[in-house]
């Protein structure tokens, strides 16, 4: 397998090597590499079941709540194998934030949404440094101005756009390093998914983004790097083709991407 | 070109049906129409049968009530229940009954959450699949099993810990304890239930933000399963009031207006069943004051029934 290092001069905030994931006895991933730029997006792309949410799911070590999911390999994060075993995942997930397809708040308030996570990583500050925390994340997430006066109120009782911001808003209040999506924009219209969008690059200034997505032209216009997922013979998801956004739709070298680019497949 | 089309259909046997023959009128359905029936009949049979009991207890408490000997005051402002003298102060019965009741829900509640918290968030599959239908067999004995089991396991248990002369040999501690055994699987089975249902899209979001399995089952499951705990909290009591056997067993004949757990004292229940067993005639005073305690026993149960739909209606985190 090649090793796509996009370029070595640039500091990495992730990486995996060799990655392999199981479910059971199935081989769901096949030796992956891939190394994820410092604030840049990362977009994850590929047909349905080609192993790019498991990819992206194994970099907080999400998959360790599936009870049969296995991996082998390794993921590093500031010179640390994710997967050694004296690192705790729970510590691993306060630094790497995840976005879930469906939005899905607590049925708590919206002051109460971005508290908690604050709360369970032992907060010890004020009522007054809670506040402004609650409204630095909700600033930062863009949802600020829509949700000033109603802070009290359940985060259910938003739209749908504004629930996957109040999402993203809770996952920036834990201070993370990088944040994974996982298609957070297959669920909302339009306009929402654009507000996304233009979120994602203005988090982009402090945050490193890796993106799962099924639309191609989200891919296109608001990554910065795309990495092509597809399944091999034997079902399992491999790395096809990792690049600049901008080599792999306009100038891809291999004819699968290409070919999917193109939507002659998948 | 229609005809020549239809013409050379049925030419290769395939018949097409003109507007003539598509019949749209309404046909008997008559398996429909019986099933039908049958099941409204089924229906209807069990809510006759519950008008039937609430009407055979008003009007047998409607007589009791309408005795010169007793009045509904009487009934509930005194605190002596003596039928042979006519003393009908029902305090001692109802004390005794939220006495072994609270017992009971000591016991249940905490270990029938803790076993759901357990079923639900962290064992595996597994075990799951084997400790579920454990606990349902454990709900599944026979409760004059679990009468013999206060007053021969449980009491002894009492007297050896706390004294002999401090535990009476009946006495409602120990029937409230074997009620709580008892209750135990209903408010395990019923919170696991609840807490089952509450989405797995809010764990993972829970996980995600870096939260242990304990934070998240107690700060984010919990609270958002809060309506259906509280509502099996709530059968489980009502379970209890109107448990029957452990009390009669083991609880104690003859009604004592007492706090003291480890005295011995009559439930509701416990009173209603020693009358009924023995040898008072119909029609007498003391018969139809069995349904007077059956009325309020159908009263207490029912009022936690509609107290619970309140709680749910009001704890409601609406997670969709």
């Amino acid at each position: 397998m090649t090793t796509y290092d996009i370029d070595s001069s640039n500091a990495n905030a992730i990486e995996a090597r060799d990655m392999s994931i199981y479910y059971g006895a199935f081989r769901a991933v096949n030796k992956v590499s891939l190394a994820i730029e410092k604030n840049k997006i990362t977009a994850f792309i590929g047909p349905s079941g080609c192993g790019k949410s498991t990819v992206l799911r194994s970099f907080n070590r999400m998959n360790d709540l599936v009870p049969t999911a296995r991996t082998e390999g390794e993921i590093v994060f500031r010179g640390k194998n994710l997967y050694a075993p004296d690192v705790d995942p729970v510590e691993v997930r306060r630094r790497i934030g995840m976005v879930f397809q469906k939005a899905n708040p607590f049925p708590k308030s919206i002051y109460e949404n971005i508290a908690y996570g604050p709360r369970i990583n032992g907060w010890r500050g004020t009522k007054a440094e809670m506040d402004e925390l609650v409204e630095r994340s909700l600033r930062g997430a863009a949802l600020w101005d829509d949700v000033k006066d109603k802070l009290q109120q359940s985060g259910l009782s938003l739209s749908g756009g504004q629930q996957q911001r109040l999402c993203i808003a809770r996952a920036l209040a834990t201070q993370p390093e990088v944040i994974l999506m996982d298609e957070p924009c297959s669920a909302l219209d339009p306009i929402s998914t654009l507000k996304i969008e233009e979120l994602m690059f203005e988090l982009r200034q402090r945050y490193t983004i890796i993106i799962v997505t099924h639309n191609m032209q989200q891919a296109s216009r608001a990554s910065d790097y795309t990495a092509f997922f597809l399944m091999n013979s034997e079902r399992a998801g491999e790395l096809v083709e990792y690049g600049t956004t901008e080599q792999i739709f306009h100038n891809p070298k291999d004819e699968r991407t290409e070919q999917y680019i193109s939507g002659r497949f998948g | 070109m229609a005809d020549q089309a239809r013409a050379r259909a049925e030419s290769i046997g395939v018949s097409i049906p003109t507007e003539a023959t598509v019949d749209l009128s309404k046909r008997p359905h008559i398996g429909e129409t019986i099933i039908q029936a049958i099941l409204f009949i089924c229906g209807v049979l069990s809510i006759f049968t519950t008008v039937g009991i609430v009407w055979v207890l008003f009007q047998q408490a409607w007589l009791f009530f309408g005795d010169p000997e007793v009045s509904v005051l009487e009934f509930f402002t005194t605190f002596r229940w003596v039928p042979e003298i006519g003393l009908f102060g029902v305090w001692p019965l109802v004390t005794a009954t939220f006495m072994t009741s609270l017992i009971g829900m000591l016991v249940a509640i905490p270990f029938g959450l803790a076993a759901a918290i357990y079923l639900s968030e962290y064992a595996s599959d597994r075990v799951r699949s084997v400790v579920k239908p454990l606990l349902e067999i454990l709900a599944g004995v026979p409760t004059v099993v679990y009468g013999y089991f206060a007053l021969g396991f449980i009491t002894p248990l009492l007297r050896n810990i706390f004294g002999i002369n401090t535990v009476n040999i009946y006495n409602m501690a120990s029937a409230g304890i074997a009620m709580g055994i008892l209750i135990l699987p209903l408010i395990a089975s019923l919170s696991e239930d609840a807490l089952s249902a509450v989405p797995q899209s809010l764990r993972n979001a829970s996980f995600g933000l870096g939260a242990t399995r304990l934070e998240t089952a107690i700060r984010v499951v919990l609270p958002a399963a809060a309506s259906g705990l509280v509502a099996a909290f709530i059968i489980g009591i009502s379970r209890a009031v109107g448990e029957t056997m452990i009390v009669a067993l083991a609880a104690g004949a003859g009604p004592n207006l007492t706090a003291n757990p480890f005295d011995s004292a009559e439930t509701i229940t416990g009173h209603i069943a020693r009358i009924s067993g023995g040898d008072i005639s119909y029609g007498s005073i003391q018969y139809t004051s069995i349904f007077a305690l059956g009325l309020l026993l159908f009263v207490i149960t029912l009022g936690l029934n509609i107290l619970s739909r309140r709680l749910v209606a009001r704890f409601r985190e609406v997670y969709e």
